[in-house]
């Protein structure tokens, strides 16, 4: 019996080759009793280029979804792709503070749209609507060679007034969502630095240059894998690796996983029906699996193991210092 | 009616010395553009403000008024305003039954510094009261 | 009745966008107008000799000038007509400057505007009474509220003057930030070296009463007879009998209480004296961090105490202080760098405020003079330093800019040349704010002498690499990024106003701006003064600035209370309320609602109650006139006769 129920907008890279991103989506949200109930025709919703011709045409096109929304009855839309994400809240932000341009919009639309949808990202729905003891509960797996760095992008968070969603600076939504479902994560200090975005056809060396300091950087952080909630971010960081060792001399093969198949592997579900084998660069090394309870029993007995020493290192503390 | 008065309506406000003139002051000196149907009458405190003054005017001829005085807290006799806002108020809900709209009347609180603030208020209150039109038909 | 009218030109400012000889001609028809003109520059001093000589030839009795707000210049041609003979109350004036022409450019509305608001004029100063002042005695002390260079410097020269002064510090020491720092600019002065003698003449001087460690709990009256309760609160140590030897501190156990005189730069014993040049020299507990308090176990300080000083059953103890005069004197807080996440600040040891850094460098420091890395304590060889960090940010609610961070930056990347030979200081600028004496100079030293490199441009992020901080940022001079690896990274903190600054501006009945700052009488001509009389601003709590500027507004604020209590007697302002006491019939509505408590019950002789106002004690707001159910209690000068004709001349043409 699913508890809650959002409508679904999956976008056109979630269909492609993102399609990992959608299936372990869908998979972690059965598990968390989430019910995803996708719009009848959805279309387009614009992304970068329709922002870049016209704002008009592009609110058209993402409002175009919102009112099929409206019409199944729902005021909440969640969707994974950043992208289309600020598409939505981009129409939504502007047709509702401008009678003017909200006319505009809806005069291109065969039906109009009334404003009356709210965009979340999957991650904040997670984060804020599941709940961090909701996603802990269901855990049933550690990964223990696992060490996360969460990448954010560029639009998750901002610009703040339209994101209204986490910190603009230093986003932690990813962060303790995956540390609730059991993993760890490293502190990375490049979690929301650039990586070329859309660049990676006309400007291919700037995608090269700016993905590989994110790779370097987690790295740096500790981290053997990145966790991302974007499809373009993936691309960037994983298709291109190997374009990036050509060009900047380096020898990175960190693999970039959807922080939704890692949430996946940690409730004990198959890598196959994760997409675990869509990726470029492999996680299998860093995913080996433990059962919770084995976990538990190995910490247990390390800390058994360290007991009397830690003792004697405690008092002396107490002595000198505090 | 000469042919300037057609253009304007009358709108009389009553601001209080130490905030609301100096921020009307404030706006004049950055030469903040408003309309020109306001007519300042200067009073010490917003609690100075008699409803019967506001009344007054609105029966006389005037087509709107306009009260501000210091941000609650702030005011310079420490709880002038106090007494204003409690008094303004209840003025506001009482004046339909004198068969006045209430749009006609509006109280608000602008500080010596907020000289955008009050270009704001009075550009607002005169288009409000323009939407409503003269008080007293030709 | 015969009234005069003026209507000033104001240069083009009022007769550039109003017809004035049309408002003089408008004037002339206006029923008791005796005398209409026109002229260039009424508050002039042949402006106001026209109105004198028009009073005595046209034999004129009361005086209408339409020009700039009479916020300006009501007190100027009160006086003009005074000259003449006339009750200043005679006098109205009609604001067609700041209500009319400078902010309209359509003459003909402009021009109606204005002699509407010269008909009300003429209507009300018709209705106006002549009123006179009463005397009334002041007292010749003046409270000084803040130990800080303004403060002792305001405090100095009231008591040099003659006057008894009573300064009271929230802190356990004087000295504000200005003991804080290590040199000054830009004559790299040992801040402390010319501080110290300032404060020990505060400390010293017969007729300066301190109390510090102490905050204003309430404030009561008018100019001339305040009465000030101030809450002493307890240091847990008999101050009569601590020496400031500071063995208590030595043998403290607590050893990570926060350190607020050092802002956090390095942690400091529950029991303490804040600095060595404290003055007083006195140790204080703090309650939070003291075992004692916390635990309920410890008392070491107790025991070890030579003069048996600890007393941890010390509360808050109550005095009134009696001044005529308050000199706000309370300086500025510093904006919280957790605010700014991008520098990750509060998150990385290594990104610390310019405080902190100028903790580093004092010698009598917590690291005494030592510039360490907070995170490793190893000595940084490459120091970053981020001028408005915070400033200037309309996003962060601080658009303006802090005065003296370009200047302390300057000093501190001299400093740092001079503690580490070796090392290299790079320094994010916007623009180089130097104005003041030697001050250009100096920061164009900084980059010669000392080799600091300026980049401009702003600093975009800072985040750890390994054991170092990358400073991202761009150099639009050349026109790139720039990215430098910072041992230590330094940030430009905004100014903002101080702590409690809005509860304490309440307690004053002064105004504050949007950002805490307190608001001056006028921002050029009356900087020291604010719109409640008896209160004085003076240093940072008026706005950011330097110590010079800080020192200048101190003595300023003290030639202020000095020249009020140049006369026994002050003149009591005669606007106020006043009861008709046929008309009164006892209600004592009015009572209930002053403000002040200025009105009391009195009994005639016929045996009949009614309302009596104490006139020292009215401040003339008007709150009895509008409660008074018969109109018996009326205020002076704004009586409802008179607010009725301002009415009627709008409303009725």
């Amino acid at each position: 019996m699913a508890e809650k129920e959002y409508a679904y907008f999956s976008g056109c890279s979630l269909e492609g080759t993102a399609k990992e991103y959608d299936e372990s989506l869908r998979a972690i949200m059965k598990a968390l009793g989430v019910n995803l109930v996708e719009p009848d025709d959805w279309s387009c919703c614009g992304s970068t280029p329709a922002h870049t011709v016209d704002h008009v045409f592009a609110a058209a096109l993402a409002a175009r979804n919102l009112t099929l929304v409206e019409k199944m009855n729902k005021d909440v839309l969640t969707t994974p792709c950043p992208s289309c994400l600020m598409a939505f809240k981009k129409a939504q932000f502007n047709m509702s503070r401008d009678e003017a341009f909200k006319d505009e919009v809806n005069g291109l639309l065969d039906e109009a749209y009334n404003c009356g949808v709210e965009s979340k990202s999957s991650l904040q729905v997670i984060y804020e609507d599941i709940g961090l003891d909701a996603i802990a509960a269901r855990v049933t797996h550690i990964m223990p060679d696992l060490k996360v760095a969460p990448y954010y992008g560029c639009i998750l968070s901002r610009p703040p007034e339209i994101a209204q969603f986490d910190d603009p600076e230093n986003p932690v939504s990813m962060d303790k969502v995956l540390s609730a479902a059991g993993i760890q994560v490293q502190d990375f200090a490049f979690k929301m630095e650039c990586c070329g975005a859309a660049f990676g056809v006309p400007k291919r060396e700037m995608v090269n240059r700016l993905s590989g300091k994110v790779l370097e950087m987690a790295i740096d952080a500790g981290a053997n894998c990145i966790a991302v909630a974007c499809p373009l971010c993936q691309q960037n960081l994983d298709l291109r690796q190997e374009q990036v060792n050509k060009t900047t001399g380096s020898n990175y093969n960190i693999p970039v996983i959807y922080f939704t198949q890692l949430i996946g592997l940690a409730y004990g579900l198959s890598p196959k029906e994760l997409g675990m084998d869509k990726v470029i660069v492999s996680a299998d090394s860093i995913t080996r699996r433990i059962t919770r309870e084995e976990y538990e029993k190995i910490k247990a007995d390390e800390a058994a193991a360290k007991k009397p020493q830690k003792a004697k290192k405690d008092a002396a503390a107490e002595e000198t210092n505090n | 009616m000469s042919e300037v008065a057609a253009k304007e309506l009358r709108i009389v406000g009553f601001l209080c010395n130490w905030c609301s003139y100096g921020g009307a002051d404030t706006a004049g000196v950055g030469r903040f553009k408003q309309p020109t149907d306001l007519r300042i009458i200067r009073v010490p405190c917003s609690g100075r403000v008699d409803p019967m003054f506001v009344v007054r005017a609105l029966i006389t001829g005037a087509d709107g008024v306009l009260v501000s005085g210091c941000h609650p807290r702030d005011c310079h006799y420490t709880d002038g305003n106090f007494y204003a806002r409690r008094r303004l108020e209840m003025l506001k809900r009482l004046l339909p039954f004198l068969g006045i709209d209430d749009k006609r009347f509006h109280y608000t609180w602008v500080s010596a510094s907020e000289g955008a603030k009050w270009q704001q208020v009075v550009t607002d209150f005169t288009k409000q009261v323009h939407a409503l039109g003269p008080m007293h038909q030709k | 009745m015969r009234v005069g009218v003026f209507i000033c030109h104001c240069g083009s400012n009022i007769a550039g966008t109003v017809d004035v000889a049309k408002v003089a001609e408008e004037a002339r028809k206006m029923p008791g107008v005796a005398y209409a003109t026109a002229y260039m520059y009424t508050c002039s001093e042949p402006g106001q000799k026209e109105i004198t000589d028009a009073i005595e030839r046209d034999k004129l009795d009361r005086i209408v000038v339409a020009a700039c707000s009479p916020r300006m210049h009501e007190n100027t041609f009160r006086r003009t007509i005074m000259k003449a003979g006339l009750n200043r109350y005679f006098f109205e004036q009609a604001n067609i400057r700041e209500h009319v022409s400078w902010i309209g450019l359509d003459k003909e509305l402009n021009t109606q505007k204005a002699i509407e608001e010269v008909r009300m004029a003429v209507a009300k100063v018709m209705k106006n009474k002549p009123l006179f002042s009463s005397s009334f005695k002041i007292n010749k002390r003046v409270l000084v509220i803040g130990g800080g260079v303004a403060g002792m410097q305001a405090a100095l020269d009231c008591a040099d003057g003659g006057l008894e002064v009573v300064m009271v510090e929230k802190s356990p020491s004087i000295g504000g930030m200005m003991a804080r720092l290590d040199k000054t600019f830009p004559t790299v002065d040992c801040s402390i070296c010319i501080l110290g003698p300032k404060m020990v003449d505060v400390a010293q001087h017969d007729l300066i009463k301190l109390h510090a460690y102490s905050e204003i709990a309430e404030i009561k009256g008018y100019v001339g007879n305040y009465q000030i309760k101030i809450k002493k609160k307890p240091p847990y140590v008999d101050w009569t009998k601590c020496t400031g030897c500071g063995l208590c501190m030595e043998k403290c156990p607590t050893k990570n209480a926060y350190d607020h005189f050092n802002f956090g730069a390095a942690p400091t014993r529950a029991i303490n004296i804040p600095f060595p040049q404290a003055i007083p020299k006195k140790a204080t507990i703090d309650p939070n961090h003291c075992r004692q308090f916390v635990k309920g176990k410890c008392g070491v300080c107790a025991k070890v105490c030579p003069t048996g000083a600890i007393n941890y059953e010390m509360q808050d103890e109550f005095i009134t202080e009696e001044v005529g005069a308050i000199i706000t004197a309370t300086g500025y807080g510093l904006m919280d760098i957790e605010r700014l996440t991008e520098y990750g600040g509060g998150r990385y040891p290594d990104v610390i405020t310019g405080i902190q850094y100028e903790r580093f460098l004092n010698a009598s420091g917590p690291t005494s003079g030592h510039i360490i890395r907070p995170s490793d304590h190893e000595e940084p060889k490459t120091i970053v330093f981020v001028a408005c960090a915070g400033s200037r940010d309309k996003s962060l609610g601080v658009p303006y800019c802090s005065n003296f961070c370009c200047m302390y930056i300057a000093k501190q990347a001299i400093l740092t040349k001079d503690h580490i030979p070796d090392s290299q200081s790079y320094v994010f600028y916007m623009d180089v704010r130097s104005p003041g004496k030697g001050y250009d100079e100096f920061t164009r030293r900084a980059q010669e002498e000392y080799g600091a490199k300026y980049i401009r441009g702003r600093v975009s992020r800072i985040y750890p690499k390994g054991k170092k901080m990358v400073v991202k940022g761009a150099d639009t001079l050349l026109g790139t990024q720039v990215e430098i690896e910072a041992d230590l990274v330094v940030l430009g903190t905004a100014v903002v106003s101080a702590p409690g600054a809005a509860q304490m501006a309440e307690k004053l009945h002064i105004s504050y701006d949007t950002f805490g700052f307190y608001v001056e009488s006028h921002p050029k001509l009356r900087p020291v003064e604010t719109n409640t009389s008896g209160v004085f601003l003076a240093g940072a709590c008026q706005g950011p600035k330097d110590i010079p500027a800080s020192v200048g507004q101190g003595s300023a604020a003290a030639a202020k209370v000095l020249s009020l209590f140049s006369k026994d007697m002050l003149e009591s302002d005669p606007a106020i309320a006043q009861v008709n006491q046929n008309t009164c019939v006892g209600c004592l509505k009015c009572l209930k609602t002053c403000p002040f408590q200025a009105i009391v019950e009195d009994i005639l002789r016929s045996g009949k109650k009614v309302a009596k106002v104490i006139e020292t004690v009215c401040a003339g707001c008007g709150v009895c006139t509008s409660t008074c159910p018969c109109g018996a209690i009326q205020l002076q000068h704004f009586t409802d006769n008179q607010l009725l004709a301002e009415v009627n001349a709008i409303c009725q043409k």
